[in-house]
């Protein structure tokens, strides 16, 4: 199987990335370089092998239900590129 | 002997007897550092260095100090550091002034010890030769025409060139270990959840762990002592008892069983790599350890693997770098969704993107199983394959890198580049420690041994390491400029 341009356009915009048309060329050929990489794993048995999602199989370690964390809005958002009256600011997506 | 090969330990006793200053040895690296041209810092934090070099001889002289009070070291760049941008390589956080410290950060200061600054690296961690970085590629100090290894391209270079004392490095597909090899420097891995990742700028969760980057392992011991450590502002952080990790360094290691896989030892491997690492075994030998020939059978399969998992963690991790909160955004975005199309894409280097891409392809609807499942249950054959070896011996030996460092710019292509990661990416998959440690020359450059240990054997690994450190002075030999 093999990947056309247009479905590497189509991962990108997935990814929120736009290519130039030398980008989609490359990056069309190392995907598909990558992912023929990975069709080897076909070769290998796993129907009854469980996925690890976790190298110590431990699961996730819950805590008590206070607040811990202060309120540092101003300090995180003196780093943001806009804001204004403590929100972060974007093009009007609604008008 | 000169300030920049000594060790922690050396340092140490030196600032004990008041043979020098920190403020002394901060401005010898200072001046080294202004004087390099081994690009191994994305910011030199001068200032900081000296305020903190001051307070650390203040702390001497009134009788508070312990072992690593007022040492110089590189800290990786994707290490938050609060006040000091935090670049992680990329031109996405170029901007980025942390407002926090990570926890490794937090520790290195209460430690008392003094930041030069942050250790350039491949763009979020993403790498192997240290040439995705936005600042430009890294030189080997051995040969300024090489690689130095990657993604802790900067750190090792920076120890190895007498930059600074040690450093802290990452490593998820052996970004610690491959570059520690490559530069001839000694490299710690630990088991994963050892070291807190809170504030390390994720690259791939399941895999990614923090580690010393030293000219010893008495001196990565040192270290692993200060960062490692139950953190509960990080999920997957191990509630396991943190032990002295210099207490075992002189153990005999008489009877100690090693194992050799032989897929480590196939076609691939260069005969000039091959040679060091079988010399290295050989005194191993001399010093009363048995070797073993083990399989590791699914081994090979650790690069398909890794290549699938650590991209879907990837992309799922870097989706936060939107141009809104923090970071790169491009100008005057005409909507919302031109503002992220190009803030992503103006902000990621080639490598970041490719990654992204594999990873939201392999995760998306009707490829899940196919790819990242599929990864996920090789990834448990790989892990069990190390179960059975370590029923039989106490650690692994081979080599870490098949090569040593290559020319800067000779490999082009993605996949071969990947290929060279073969021997390391498999304890990350496994959740294993391990180490890379001088143990010779080929042409010239330095050649690693690579040992994997079994989990929570960090001590043990420490003490192989150290032994050998006893036998052989290939840990000693500097840069011929050094």
């Amino acid at each position: 199987m093999s990947l056309s341009e247009a479905q590497v356009t189509q991962i990108a915009y997935l990814a929120r990335l736009s290519l130039s048309d030398d980008e989609l060329q490359d990056n069309t050929k190392d995907l598909n370089d990558i992912l023929g990489l990975a069709e080897q794993l076909g070769a290998i048995e796993t129907d009854d092998i469980e996925p690890m999602a976790h190298p110590l199989h431990m699961t996730q370690r819950l805590r008590a239900d206070v607040v811990t964390e202060i309120d540092q809005s101003e300090l995180f958002q003196s780093i943001a590129p806009k804001t204004g009256n403590g929100h972060y600011l974007v093009p009007t997506v609604i008008e | 002997m000169s300030i920049h090969t000594k060790t922690i330990a050396q340092l140490a006793q030196g600032l004990k007897d008041k043979e020098f200053s920190s403020v002394e040895i901060t401005q010898h690296y200072l001046d080294r550092i202004k004087q390099s041209d081994l690009n191994a810092f994305v910011t030199v934090t001068d200032e900081l260095a000296m305020a903190q070099a001051q307070a650390a001889d203040d702390k001497i002289a009134s009788g508070g100090a312990s072992i690593l009070t007022g040492i110089p070291y590189a800290h990786k760049d994707i290490f938050c550091t609060q006040g000091v941008k935090t670049s992680a390589g990329s031109k996405m956080l170029d901007n980025f002034i942390s407002p926090y410290d990570a926890t490794v950060s937090h520790q290195l200061n209460q430690a008392d010890l003094v930041m030069l600054g942050k250790a350039n690296m491949d763009e979020f961690a993403m790498g192997s030769s240290n040439e995705n970085s936005f600042y430009g590629a890294v030189k080997n100090p051995w040969d300024k025409s090489k690689i130095p290894g990657g993604s802790s391209g900067g750190s090792a270079a920076a120890v190895a060139g007498g930059l600074s004392c040690f450093a802290t490095g990452t490593d998820t597909g052996g970004s610690i270990r491959q570059p520690a090899s490559l530069c001839g420097i000694t490299g710690l891995k630990p088991t994963y959840g050892r070291v807190s990742r809170y504030g390390m700028i994720a690259y791939a969760s399941s895999l990614d762990q923090a580690g010393p980057m030293t000219k010893t392992a008495q001196d990565a011991a040192i270290v692993l002592n200060a960062m490692a450590g139950f953190d509960d502002k990080d999920s997957t952080s191990a509630e396991q008892v943190v032990p002295d990790y210099t207490a075992n360094l002189n153990d005999s290691i008489k009877g100690l069983t090693i194992g050799l896989p032989k897929e480590f030892f196939s076609d691939g491997l260069d005969d000039g790599v091959a040679t060091q690492v079988m010399n290295a075994v050989k005194e191993f030998e001399a010093m009363g350890a048995i070797v073993k020939e083990i399989t590791l059978p699914n081994s090979a399969y650790a690069i398909p693997t890794y290549y699938i998992v650590a991209p879907c963690e990837c992309s799922s991790n870097l989706s936060r770098m939107d141009g809104v909160r923090y970071g790169h955004r491009c100008d005057n975005p005409k909507d919302l969704e031109d503002l992220y199309l190009r803030s992503r894409s103006e902000g990621f280097g080639a490598e970041v993107k490719r990654r992204i891409m594999i990873g939201a392809y392999a995760l998306s609807a009707g490829y899940y199983d196919a790819y990242y499942l599929k990864a996920q249950k090789t990834r448990h054959l790989i892990s069990d394959d190390f179960k059975k070896a370590f029923a039989e011996v106490d650690v692994i030996m081979g080599p870490v890198s098949p090569t040593t460092a290559f020319d800067l710019g000779s490999v082009k292509d993605p996949v071969s580049m990947y290929l060279a990661d073969i021997y390391t990416l498999s304890a990350n998959l496994a959740g294993l420690p391990g180490m890379s440690i001088p143990a010779g020359f080929s042409n010239k450059l330095p050649v690693g041994l690579q040992l994997i240990g079994n989990y929570w054997s960090e001590s043990k690994l420490l003490n192989i390491a150290h032994q050998f450190q006893q036998q052989t002075d290939w840990h000693t030999k500097t840069p011929e400029e050094g």
